[in-house]
């Protein structure tokens, strides 16, 4: 129970903070990845606050347990492969095309817009696609 | 708008604490690909009951604020169908393969400065960079 108390917790500071940093609006993100038009710094300024307290964080888990049991992350990898640079750069077009990634286009489901539904039905496609398709990939990058 | 820096700080520290608490709390990266796209493959099954508060919170306090203000915030989202699907599939697609988006890659991976994550959002930025200054200057479709 404290988990999924917790898990809502989270999950309301995060869609509270994606409404009020305007990064539920594409026009801002957008406006934010056009570098060579009218350019809207104001997602660099969200990405620099959001990074404190998660630095804080992940300085004050060094050492513990989390607060609801289980542990933390395993250490990250450095291992940069092909699957993290080909799926960042379709991510990274997809994201720019209609100016939503994942947390965003889940926090401005609740405007009730039928252009926010058809692109939250297409990403889950994507989605569940992406374990089928990327172990064909693999099994074609094996025999390559 | 002058302000939008303000909002944009204000919300960013409220994005950042959403992910201490997952993390402090539940010991798991907050990462809206990973945890929405484990609950669409099966993959988190075991852990789908926290998944889905996670994803309840994200949508159901937007609303609740909505309700209580009498207004949501301006979208400015294209009316463009093909456009929405094909930008959905290619976030979908794009945010599992590579293991996730611009919350765990970038808020969480930056902030623990792992490799992975700084190369991913180094990635997906550029990536977007080069999708505006295509679409938007260069052909002027988007």
């Amino acid at each position: 129970m404290l988990r999924i108390m917790l898990a809502l917790l989270a999950g309301s500071l995060f869609g509270t903070g994606l409404m009020l940093s305007g990064m539920t609006d594409t026009a801002k993100v957008q406006g934010f990845l056009d570098i060579f038009g009218n350019w809207d710094p104001t997602l660099a300024f969200v990405m620099g606050s959001a990074l404190l307290p998660m630095a804080l964080a992940w300085r004050l888990a060094e050492g513990r347990k989390p607060a609801a049991g289980g542990s933390f992350p395993a250490p990250p990898s450095a291992e940069l492969d092909r699957r993290l640079v080909l799926g960042s750069v379709l991510f990274g077009a997809g994201w720019g095309l209609a100016g939503l990634c994942p947390g965003p286009a889940m926090a401005s489901l609740s405007y009730n817009s039928w252009q926010g539904a058809l692109f939250m039905a297409a990403m889950a496609c994507g989605m569940m696609a992406a374990p089928r398709l990327s172990r064909h990939l693999d099994r074609a990058a094996a025999n390559a | 708008m002058e302000a939008d820096w303000i909002w944009g700080l204000g919300g960013g520290l409220l994005i950042g604490l959403g992910g201490a608490v997952y993390l402090l709390g539940n010991g798991r990266i907050m990462g809206a690909s990973g945890i929405l796209g484990g609950l669409l493959d099966g993959s988190g099954r075991n852990t789908a009951a926290e998944r889905t508060a996670f994803i309840a919170g994200v949508i159901g306090m937007p609303l609740l604020i909505g309700l209580l203000t009498g207004g949501t915030p301006d979208t400015h989202v294209t009316s463009n169908a093909a456009v929405l699907v094909l930008a959905g599939l290619l976030v979908g697609f794009g945010t599992r393969v590579a293991n996730g988006c611009t919350s765990g890659h970038g808020v969480c991976g930056i902030s623990r400065l792992s490799l992975r994550g700084i190369a991913a959002t180094a990635v997906f930025m550029l990536a977007g960079f080069l999708t505006l200054a295509v679409l938007r200057q260069l052909l002027g479709v988007i």
